[in-house]
Parts: structure tokens; sequence; C-alpha cells
């Protein structure tokens, strides 16, 4: 496997008034063109500081990340980011915001009349057409979701980041969403890296989770392969004895070997939702 | 409304009112005349108790009267200088038939400022103090509120000049002004300079102050798009800050432009320099019976313009705001 996107030994201290603090230690992962990669982990973890760190956002202390062998130091438009409050400008269209991207990724290398096209096609591909004009106070936590999507998509990116891209939404619109993502990502082979607190989630969009241990000082603890033939169904892959398996370990990487240190009472519930093997985390907290 | 016309198209009756609309219209124009009405009469009969030594303080009536007065005199006036102006042109026309290389000039009237002259003239100089503050105060407040460094080196001289009353400045700006404008042929005259500069500097801060604290608190979340977009620098500003910041930069211009309207007045009534300020003065130098009433009118009026530009900015608030569903007052 070549790999395309490297993150080699990363380390990353925050300063704190105590003096810096290891959020991050020796995390190194290689993910191949095209990959599907979910990051899971209780919060507090450094899920997000990972995908910030490939974002751009946050520049890694110790380590590194490469992108077809280029180092990545600074934000860029060929790592668009997804973020989990969908965060759209409030005072541009549906259209206005994926046009500000198209805008800055395609300037002088599509007409005006291509770019059009290219945004009106990125919101299609969402299902967004019928909202092209409508602000994001006009539109639903999903749509906005879409919206924020599309304008990733629209950027033509190496790499796509979803910070728990459906965190926020019901349990419907999320498995909506989720289709969406599989078919897009089937269609346009884009490499993903996504946070997600869903194990089923996880499960069903990824090729590989990748399992982190709890701060500080996180890291990698496991990787599981998902060996699922594409498409997936996810009505179908529920009787699947194997989906089921990949579940089981996630549940109990997450919930036996990096049980949060928490109050007895909080432990004792979440111990008792990982038994009745609950679809989803007991919370995001 | 789209209720109200739903409900006639199903009932053409009740193209008639409904006695709760009726009620509500009613409550919502009667509330404010009776407080208005109740203010008129604690105020006609309080005046009544009060002796000063230009008489009894002015009621309602006797400040009508005189509102009135003033709108006649200004009426008189133009009509003086128009004669005027007429009869200079029927002068020339004669030096000019009985000698047609003489040259003619014609001179300005130069009749007393009325009190509507001096409103324009007051209206003019905070105006134009404003807009130019502004012009000043909005770019530097996106500055200091896009960096950390500009704000650090700026923030000191900026809570230092703050507190400062623009009146003391005063001396200041007219000894500058009068140091450093001078030319034979004037386009704006000094006192108008004068009083538009000491304007200028209390217009200054809340609109620099709060267009930072806007700046500065643009949320992260759009910072972060703004940065994986690479936007270049004028970009985020005009796409990202700005609009994000537009409401606190407008509270600060409705600041900038109260404080700047009292602050007029007052330096106009300390400064003799023409203006609703100097009306006011004059007309306590004066000393008539009708001083007092003459005063109260330009109080009010005073009062009346304040509110008439706080109404003005919240239009054009409204207008520039991409959010038409906030709740501005």
């Amino acid at each position: 496997m070549k790999s395309y996107l490297q993150l080699s030994e990363v380390g990353i201290d925050f300063p704190t008034p105590k003096g810096p603090f290891r959020a991050l230690d020796k995390v190194s992962l290689d993910i191949a063109q095209g990959e599907f990669i979910s990051l899971i982990g209780h919060s507090g973890c450094g899920k997000s500081t990972v995908l910030n760190i490939v974002a751009g956002l946050h520049q890694a202390t110790e380590g590194g990340v490469l992108l077809e062998d280029k180092e990545v130091n600074a934000p860029g438009p060929e790592r668009a980011v997804v973020f989990q409050n969908h965060s759209l400008l409030p005072w541009l269209t549906a259209y206005q915001n994926v046009e500000l991207a198209v805008k800055r990724v395609f300037k002088g290398k599509k007409s005006k009349a291509e770019m059009r096209e290219w945004i009106t096609h990125n919101l299609e591909l969402v299902h967004m057409d019928h909202a092209i004009d409508k602000r994001p106070d006009e539109i639903s936590g999903g749509m906005k979701q879409r919206v924020g999507i599309a304008r990733a998509l629209a950027m033509e990116p190496k790499v796509l980041l979803l910070d728990e891209p459906f965190g926020a939404l019901d349990a419907l619109t999320r498995a909506h969403l989720q289709d969406s993502l599989m078919e897009i990502h089937a269609d346009l082979g884009n490499t993903v890296i996504m946070i997600t607190h869903d194990v089923d989630e996880a499960v069903l969009l990824s090729d590989r989770i990748v399992m982190m241990t709890n701060g500080p000082s996180a890291t990698i603890g496991e990787i599981l392969r998902i060996d699922l033939e594409r498409p997936r169904k996810r009505v179908e892959l529920s009787g699947d004895a194997r989906y089921n398996h990949y579940r089981h370990e996630v549940l109990a990487f997450l919930y036996e070997r990096q049980r949060k240190v928490e109050d007895i009472g909080a432990q004792k519930k979440s111990r008792e939702a990982a038994s009745a093997s609950k679809v989803r985390l007991a919370s995001q907290a | 409304m789209n209720a109200t016309l739903a409900s006639i198209r199903q009932n053409p009756a009740s193209l008639v009112p409904s006695a709760a609309q009726v009620r509500q219209f009613a409550l919502g124009l009667s509330l404010p005349i009776i407080g208005i009405a109740m203010f008129l009469f604690i105020w006609h009969n309080v005046a009544q108790l009060i002796d000063t030594s230009l008489g009894k303080f002015p009621g309602p009536t006797q400040v009508w009267e005189q509102a009135n007065n003033l709108v006649a005199e200004h009426k008189e006036e133009r009509q003086r200088a128009e004669e005027f102006y007429e009869r200079q042109k029927v002068r020339n026309a004669e030096i000019l038939a009985a000698d047609p290389s003489a040259e003619v000039k014609i001179r300005p009237y130069t009749g007393k400022r009325t009190f509507l002259d001096q409103i324009v003239t007051s209206l003019a100089t905070v105006l134009s103090g404003f807009v130019l503050a502004s012009l000043i105060a909005i770019p530097l407040g996106i500055l200091i509120g896009l960096n950390q460094v500009v704000y650090a080196a700026f923030n000191p001289l900026i809570q230092l000049f703050k507190p400062i009353s623009p009146l003391a400045w005063l001396p200041l700006v007219t000894m500058v002004v009068s140091a450093v404008y001078v030319t034979n042929d004037p386009m704006f005259s000094k006192s108008f300079l004068n009083s538009m500069f000491t304007v200028l500097l209390c217009c200054l801060w809340p609109t620099v102050v709060n267009t930072a604290v806007g700046v500065a608190n643009v949320s992260k979340d759009l910072l972060n798009v703004s940065k994986v977009l690479s936007l270049p620098p004028l970009t985020h500003v005009f796409k990202i800050v700005l609009p994000a910041a537009l409401p606190l930069m407008f509270t600060g211009l409705r600041l900038s432009l109260g404080i700047a309207w009292m602050v007029l007045i007052a330096a106009e009534m300390l400064a003799q320099n023409p203006g609703l300020g100097k009306f006011v003065w004059d007309e306590f130098q004066n000393g008539s019976s009708d001083s007092l009433s003459r005063i109260m009118v330009a109080v009010l009026a005073i009062g009346f313009i304040g509110f008439l530009l706080d109404r003005a900015m919240l239009l054009l608030q409204r207008t520039a705001s991409w959010d038409k569903t906030a709740i501005l007052r």
C-alpha cells in the first residue's frame, strides 16, 4: 500500500499556565488514496486535534504530516474540512457559500459559466439544488450540513476532513446523510478522514477505524480494518455477523480497554449501556 | 397581513376590521398620545409655579407660539434677502446700461441667521464630523480587532483618550485650526472646522472600540473556514469579518452619532460657533420675555433632531444588515 497521506510520529503540546500539556504523542498513520478512515475515541482524546493538524489549523510540535510527500504546515483548500456545526456564513445563501470556496480554488481555471455549473452540480450532489438561494437560517440542520459538505466537495480536495459531521443531527437525517456520503465516496473516490462518536457510523462507512486511547498523551490504540464489500446497505448489514463482530470490537475497545475514568454512577451506567450493546454511545460528553 | 387577506377571501364580510384589531390599533395609537398629553399637562401646571427673572417659565402654549414666530421670522428674513438681491440686480442693470464696461458685483446678504439656518448649520457640522470620524474609526477598529500587535499598541491610547470630554479639546482645536488653516480664500469657515473637529474627536472612540470588539469576536468556526479556504486578506475582511462585525459596528456608530449631537450643541454654546447651541446662548444673553420660550423651542428641536438622527442610523443598519430578522431598537 503506497501511502498518500502520512502522519509520522505526530505529537503536540498545548501551552498551559502549568507548562506544556502533551495532548497527542507519537501518532503514526499511513493512509492510501481513496481510503475512508474513521477516528473514534472518547471525548477529549485528541481526535479533533489530529484532524486539525492534518487540516493545518494546528502545528504539530513533533513529527509531521506528509500529503503526496509534501509537508503540511498551513491550512489549504486541498484539505477541505466539514465542521461539526456546519460553519456556513450566515449572510450568504447556500449557493454563495459554495461559490466563495469555488472562486477561491478555481479562479482563472474555470469560466464564470463553468463555475456556476460546478456550484450547482455540487449542490445537486448533496440534494440541495431545491434550496440554492436559501440562507442558512432558512434551512434545517441537516440541510446546512449538506451545504457544508457541498462546499468542501466543490473544492475538489485531495483529502476530505469531516469533524463529527453528523453529530448534531437526528438519527433519521444522519442515516440519510451517511448514505449520501457513501454514494459520493463511491463516485468520487475521495480520501476521507472522519471523526465520529457513532460506532455504527464508523463501521458502516470506513475502510479502517482508528481507535484512540484517552489523553493526555493520547495516541492510536488499535486500528480495525473493515472488510465489508461495498456498496454497503445498512439494513442488510445489521443482520451480518461480520458487521456485528466489528461493532463489538470497537465497543470493547472503547468500554473495556479504554474506559474513561468517571464517577461510579456514570461508570455503571456506561457499562450497562455497553453490555446492552446500545447502538449509540451513551453521550458525547 | 397574509392571515388577514386569507380571512377576507374566506369571508368577505371580514373586510370590516374585527373588534380585536380595532382595539389593538386604538391601543397602539392612544398610549403614546396619552403619554404625551400627560407630559404636556404636567409641564403646563408646573411651569405656572416657576417664576424667573424673565417671567414665568414657558408652558406648552407659549412655546408653540414662539415656534411659529421663529418660522415666521425665518420666512421674513428670506423675503428680505430676496429683496436685497433683487435691488442689487436692478441697480447693476442700471449701472451697466449707463456704462457697459463697468464692473458690477453681487454682494452677499448678511442678515442674521434664523433658527432654521442654525439647525441646518448644526446638522451639516455634526454629519461631516461624524462621517469623517467614521472613515477613520472603522478601518482603525478593523485593524485593531484583527491584529493583536496593533491592539496592544493602540489600546492604552484609546483608553486614555476615550474618557476625555471633547469640550476639553475645544481650546486646543481652536488654536490649532487658526494656526494651521491659513488661507486667503477659505472654503470652510474656521468656526465650522472647530466644531467639526471637536465632534470628530468624540465620534472616534465608540466606533473604534465597538468595531474592534466585533471584529475580534468573529466566531472561531468562521475564521477556520477562512483559513481552510486560504482567503486572501481583503476577501477575508469583506466576506467574513465585516458582515460578522456589522451589528457591533453599528452600535458604535449610533453611540458616536448620539454623543456627537450632544457635544456639538455644547461646543457651539461654548465657542460661539454658529449653530443651535449659539442660538440658545444668544437667546439666554438676550434676556427678553420671550427668550425662555424660544430656548425651549430649541431644546425640543435638539431632542427631536437627535431622535431623527438615531432613527436614520437604525434605517441604515436595517438596510446594511444581512440579518433582517434581528430585532433592532
